[in-house]
């Protein structure tokens, strides 16, 4: 594997424009989105983006890989210990060789957000506990009036797909999920449901910086 | 009268954490959405609901 040659920085561009256009991908390129949480969404969200050009990610994350994240985080059974930035960053770095990656591999709070989101147009909110999610819609609405923020909630358990949706909340705030499934209430998370509540956050994502803002 | 999540809710006069405090909810899991902007939690107990609001209050669930 090791000697096989790796496409240049001009190849993969030339590709990205072959398939999602050249003014698409300008603009992707141009962009820089924040991350924060790498777990069944944030690390499912970063492939996605990684994948299409964004110009630059912002990794947060403070978790270690977890044998039972294994089933719908994008992690490798040899990364189990590794700190998930670490190991993200690692697995990102072999199919989107050329973004920019920033990883950071701690906690995100009401205090360093700030200095953490700074650079970011978009933030990707990817918490699993409900209090963080509320947490960051709050730093990221009142601190920072130029951004938007793409958050999730509800995608635990083994209901239709159907039920998975965006929804634009204000001008600022998009919230993808089905709103009530909670994974405090015991009923697990599948790679599936919860992937596709990642690719709904990645698109909204790329919708919003293709200057696309309605759902 | 004003509209909280859909529901025509008598709540005119009363600030949010108040009605955020009658209603039940766990100020440390949601957002609080009124006439199209968030609300921040350090203005709930300062914003007051007035007569024709469009608020919604988004409970976040837990899963990753």
């Amino acid at each position: 594997m090791d000697c096989r040659p790796v496409p240049s920085r001009e190849e993969i561009l030339a590709a990205l424009e072959k398939k999602q256009g050249g003014v698409a991908t300008a603009k992707l390129q141009a962009a820089t989105v924040a991350v924060c949480g790498l777990g069944g969404l944030g690390s499912n969200i970063a492939i996605s983006l990684a994948r299409s050009g964004i110009g630059k990610l912002i990794l947060i994350d403070f978790d270690t890989v977890d044998i039972t994240n294994l089933h719908r985080q994008q992690y490798k059974v040899t990364q189990v210990g590794l700190p998930k930035a670490e190991a993200l960053l690692e697995n990102l770095k072999e199919v989107a060789p050329y973004v920019r990656y920033e990883v950071h591999n701690e906690k995100v709070t009401a205090e360093n957000a700030v200095r953490l989101l700074a650079d970011a147009d978009i933030v990707c909110e990817a918490f699993d506990r409900a209090d963080a999610k509320s947490m960051l819609v709050d730093v990221v609405l009142e601190r920072f009036p130029q951004k938007t923020l793409v958050a999730a909630s509800g995608m635990a358990g083994f209901e239709s797909g159907n039920a998975i949706r965006t929804r634009k909340l204000t001008e600022r705030f998009y919230l993808c999920g089905d709103g009530k499934s909670d994974v405090d209430q015991d009923i697990g998370l599948t790679a599936p449901r919860v992937m596709l509540c990642a690719a709904h956050q990645a698109l909204t994502v790329i919708r919003l910086i293709l200057g696309e803002k309605d759902v | 009268m004003l509209k909280i999540n859909g529901e025509n809710v008598d709540a005119a006069g009363k600030t949010i954490a108040q009605y955020l405090a009658e209603a039940g909810y766990n100020q440390v899991r949601i957002a609080v959405e009124r006439n199209g902007e968030i609300v921040p939690k350090a203005k709930y107990g300062e914003t007051v609901l007035a007569e024709g609001d469009c608020v919604e209050v988004v409970n976040f669930v837990g899963g990753g």
